[in-house]
């Protein structure tokens, strides 16, 4: 058993493996980018381009400000956290009355703002940021190598997702926030403080694509563009999986990338668009999406 | 109407006269290119209701057919356009028929995701020469008459052209076809039940705004002489949205202001403000979407119809 089909296990392994960190990644934007469109109606493009900015917060902390790994996994969400905030009272909160398309069309812009200033700050290039100590290393399985901090990332992102779940279907402020969804106006009528309610559930999807990023800047390349192009995988994850269920956005993120991770394997001119494929077979079969009610 | 037909003509003057006001042509092609291409958008966006995020797709496939036949197999500039037409129209009715299956915010994400796919294929695929995309590609002799190489015979058969689309799209909206599509964009499920077919509809405008970025797109690759990536990039598609949406989306004339605006911003920016073209691009997105929905010439349009009510 040490090769399939002439390639050896040990490869196909190492690519799953990075194709399920490739598919915590989609798993944690697809869900911020749910939460936030059944909330407040509003497809978030911007999603990328905080993902960036978690990524580059951390990159600035350490080189200007000395902030380790381990406070920038805290910090970054929390500053990105408040510039979408901000975004959300000085911008967004404008479009509720009008058609969904417009909050798609503002956040076009503001990722355009976003990803344009930071390449003006810090060029194409990409910047690598160090594995912290604590996480270098590998861990030899025996039939294969995996390096400690690829570990690390999907256990924290499956502990988020998890915990993200719990909250919005298992708790006092969740059962709000869903009824929030489901009929806003009602709700106020009750006294409950809806525009908080929209506010930090904006604030907390865009902390959580920064915890992606922050996540994602010891493994890959930290560019200004290296949001954009994830974005649209992520919409992509979102149309297979519906964006209704939160459950089916962390499910069909990791299992596309397990897919995109194997198709590097198999045929690695097609990784590139299997996830699109992928989309446009799901919609022939099940245009609501698999995990979608419509 | 009086000033309505009076603006069109001093508009039509105006472009007749390009070559004598020492306008560069060659920026003045680029123009009516983009300016042709948000209308194509328009007929889908303004009249129709459906945001595309990815008209890229059809804007450079064809570009890159049309610069793919030129250069590789020698053919004439009407041939190769109509083939890139061809093209365009081909790919918008397998991205129109996956997309049309869901409404709204689906639809963008869905035609970003397959736009994204062609952007894809021509960066591997074997023809499209990779990330340095297809160069000085020939003008020819349009039916073996005209030397396109002469940029003031180019500029009048691009003008042409984009009169030429400019009425199909006016006698469009205005054909029965047209009025059904706008009854869908109002309200979708009156018009279904009204018995008209509203996916067929909606299918044949995606088509027929595919074909006209096309031409955009073939006629961009033969003005400026290549076929590049940055043609087929989500950036292009939403160029397009914001020309459009500058200049006023459903209005007739919007798309071409927008277009005007955009691409001269985008050539004298790009001296002055460097790489900042993207943030004041974005910036402007912001503004058009929170200040004034209706664009230019749509804001214009409201004023004069206010003015009159007094």
């Amino acid at each position: 058993m040490s090769e399939i089909f002439g390639i050896p296990v040990a490869v196909i392994l190492g690519q799953l493996m990075l194709g399920l960190v490739n598919g915590s990644f989609y798993a944690m934007l697809s869900l911020g980018l749910a939460v936030i469109f059944g909330l407040m109606g509003i497809v978030n493009f911007a999603h990328g381009a905080f993902y960036a900015l978690g990524a580059f917060a951390a990159l600035i902390g350490l080189q200007q400000f000395g902030i380790n790994y381990w406070w920038a996994l805290l910090l970054a969400p929390i500053a990105v956290g408040v510039v979408g905030i901000v975004v959300e009272r000085l911008l967004l909160r404008r479009l509720y009355r009008v058609d969904p398309l417009y909050g798609l069309l503002l956040t076009f812009g503001l990722a355009l703002v976003i990803e344009g200033t930071l390449h003006q700050f810090f060029g194409a290039s990409g910047r690598s940021y160090p594995v912290p100590p604590a996480l270098q290393g590998v861990f030899n399985l025996g039939f294969m190598i995996l390096p400690i901090y690829r570990a690390w990332v999907i256990a924290v992102s499956i502990v988020v997702c998890f915990a993200t779940w719990f909250v919005i279907e298992r708790t006092r402020l969740g059962g709000t926030l869903r009824a929030a969804t489901e009929n806003a106006p009602l709700l106020q009528a009750f006294g409950v403080n809806v525009p908080l309610l929209v506010v930090a559930t904006y604030g907390g999807g865009v902390a959580l694509a920064a915890l992606a990023g922050v996540l994602s800047a010891p493994v890959i390349l930290v560019t200004s563009s290296m949001g954009s192009s994830l974005v649209i995988v992520v919409f992509a994850v979102v149309v297979i999986g519906g964006m209704g269920s939160i459950l089916g956005a962390v499910i069909s993120g990791l299992a596309l990338g397990l897919i995109e991770g194997l198709t590097k394997v198999v045929y690695p001119e097609a990784s590139n668009i299997v996830v699109f494929v992928i989309m446009a077979i799901v919609l022939i079969v099940r245009p609501a999406g698999l995990f979608g009610r419509e | 109407m009086r000033t309505e037909a009076a603006l069109y003509g001093l508009v039509m003057a105006f472009a007749l006269c390009v070559p004598l006001l020492g306008i560069y042509p060659v920026f003045m092609m680029q123009l009516l290119c983009f300016a042709m291409f948000a209308c194509a958008y328009n007929l889908l966006l303004g009249f129709s209701g459906m945001l595309s995020f990815g008209h890229a797709a059809f804007f450079g496939s064809s570009a890159y057919a049309t610069a793919w036949l030129a250069t590789a197999h020698g053919w004439g500039p009407a041939p190769a356009i109509l083939a890139g037409m061809a093209v365009a129209a081909l790919l918008g009715l397998v991205v129109g028929s996956l997309a049309i299956r869901r409404r709204g915010i689906y639809f963008a994400m869905i035609t970003l995701a397959l736009a994204q796919l062609v952007y894809f294929v021509c960066l591997e695929a074997p023809f499209t020469g990779g990330e340095n995309g297809l160069q000085s590609v020939p003008r020819g002799r349009l039916l073996g008459l005209l030397p396109l190489n002469s940029d003031v015979i180019m500029y009048y058969v691009v003008l042409a052209a984009f009169i030429g689309v400019y009425l199909f799209i006016r006698r469009v909206i205005h054909s029965p076809f047209g009025q059904v599509l706008k009854a869908i964009r109002e309200n979708e499920a009156r018009a279904l039940s009204l018995g008209y077919a509203i996916d067929r509809y909606k299918l044949l405008a995606f088509v027929l705004s595919a074909t006209i970025a096309g031409l955009a797109g073939s006629l961009k690759a033969l003005v400026l002489g290549f076929a590049t990536l940055s043609d087929v990039l989500q950036g292009n598609s939403g160029e397009v949205i914001l020309m459009t949406l500058l200049g006023g989306t459903g209005t007739f004339f919007g798309p071409v202001v927008g277009a005007a605006i955009v691409v001269t911003l985008q050539q004298y920016l790009s001296d002055v403000a460097g790489g900042w073209v993207s943030v004041i691009i974005g910036a402007v997105f912001i503004a058009c979407v929170i200040a004034f929905r209706r664009g230019i010439v749509g804001e214009l349009a409201a004023l004069r119809a206010r003015r009159r009510a007094r």
